[in-house]
């Protein structure tokens, strides 16, 4: 059997991350003119996606019109706020502070969230905190179930494997969030006659990482084709301050703190970015393995969990369906 | 077909299958793309309801859950009908 060729993270690195942004900025003008719209909001979360779209935009429409919505929440981080600021500081673009909590709470956000969780721990009350977790795909074939884990007031630690019914629960109640954000950033957008700038990058795009017609729901997504790690190399160019750019990734959607591959990816964002590439290209698991420092056989494991995380996908892909083809819309569209 | 089977059979092609195709009982559910990890948890709630066993969490590996047979097997091993 004759050797592969081995592959490693250099294949994630743009050629030329300068000509990358001009290209972004260039289509986002086009895309946000035909929709007639005369620039663009965000919501930003300080995080390094969010900073880098709004970077874009600055770019493609003039700081002047470009809206940075702050909508933090009673469970925010307390990082969340000053890193928004300072990624609205260092684009140049307008803000308006949001918070969400009294939207939260009036929908029942935090009340339903919390009845999913006494379902699995009866103990469950105010002043604990939570958060979801998945188990990691690379140490085992074991199906990937979610647990709540929760610590009391006094700082012990609680974990259950969730039901059907409580995890789906769990997730609509929390899926406010999202729902709530994106109806505001639609709300500044119809004010100024922006458009709503997406900010999900391509492991989130392809792996269903957002919330349907919630943080999923944007006009124009800028960053959608770039690898987490390619995001990294724009925000090198645009001048991203260096704290936003080596911030961990979060989910900033629990009261406790949560990383991403303990919500929903298998490994590190880098790690997932080439699993990602292998998958596409396609190349073999033992072509990146060593890269990764993994055998094939784990390698093997996150290919499978991106297939099936793609699988899930397609619900939160699809448009909504007529069920007829309309041809005066489609010519319409056309135009 | 006895009872287990005919119950484990009807909850996923009511549940999961869509055009009423016959579900091969040695295939896998998870990559024939029948159980997401949602479909997972659903059937360990049905395999805890309907036949009164608990499912712990370090027997949630396809080995037991991860096509037909093999859940029936999982079902009579808990119910003490069977041995692995």
């Amino acid at each position: 059997m004759s050797e592969v060729a081995r592959v490693g993270f250099e294949v994630l690195r743009l050629a030329d991350p300068t000509e990358v942004v001009e290209s972004i900025v260039t289509e986002m003008r086009r895309v946000v003119k035909g929709f007639r719209r005369r620039g663009g909001v965000l919501g930003l979360s300080g995080g390094i996606d969010s900073t880098v779209v709004a970077a874009l935009a600055a770019r493609a429409f003039g700081p002047e019109h470009v809206l940075g919505v702050l909508m933090p929440e009673a469970e925010s981080s307390p990082d969340t706020l000053r890193l928004s600021r300072l990624a609205a500081e260092a684009t140049g673009i307008h803000t308006v502070l949001e918070d969400i909590t009294p939207t939260l709470e009036a929908l029942g956000c935090y009340r339903r969230r919390d009845e999913a969780f006494r379902k699995v721990l009866p103990d469950y009350a105010a002043g604990w905190k939570a958060k979801l977790v998945l188990p990691s795909v690379v140490d085992s074939d074991a199906f990937r179930l979610f647990s709540v884990v929760a610590l009391d007031p006094e700082g012990r630690e609680h974990r259950a494997r969730l039901t059907a019914d409580a995890y789906r629960e769990v997730v609509a109640a929390t899926n406010f969030k999202q729902r709530t954000r994106k109806m505001l950033e639609y709300h500044h957008a119809d004010r100024l006659n922006y458009a709503v700038l997406g900010t999900p990058n391509r492991l989130e795009y392809d792996q269903g990482f957002f919330v349907k017609n919630g943080d999923g729901s944007a006009d124009v997504k800028p960053i959608a084709h770039l690898y987490k790690s390619q995001v990294y190399q724009v925000a090198e160019v645009l001048g991203v301050p260096d704290e936003i750019r080596t911030r961990p990734p979060t989910t900033d959607t629990y009261a406790m703190p949560q990383s991403q591959e303990e919500f929903y990816f298998s490994v590190p964002y880098d790690h997932m970015d080439l699993c990602l590439h292998a998958v596409d290209r396609p190349l073999p698991p033992e072509a990146i393995a060593e890269a990764l420092d993994l055998a094939p056989v784990q390698v093997e494991r996150v290919f499978a969990d991106i297939a099936a995380k793609r699988r899930m996908a397609r619900y939160l892909h699809a448009p909504p369906v007529a069920l007829e083809a309309m041809e005066t819309i489609a010519l319409a569209e056309s135009e | 077909m006895d009872a287990i089977e005919r119950d484990v059979r009807r909850f996923i092609t009511e549940n999961f299958i869509l055009n009423g195709e016959v579900i091969d009982g040695a295939g896998s559910l998870t990559r024939n793309g029948v159980l997401d990890s949602m479909g997972v948890l659903e059937l360990i709630m049905f395999i805890e309801e309907r036949f009164g066993v608990k499912v712990p969490d370090e027997d949630t590996v396809p080995e037991n859950l991860d096509s037909v047979d093999l859940i029936v097997r999982y079902v009579r091993v808990r119910l003490g009908e069977a041995r692995v």
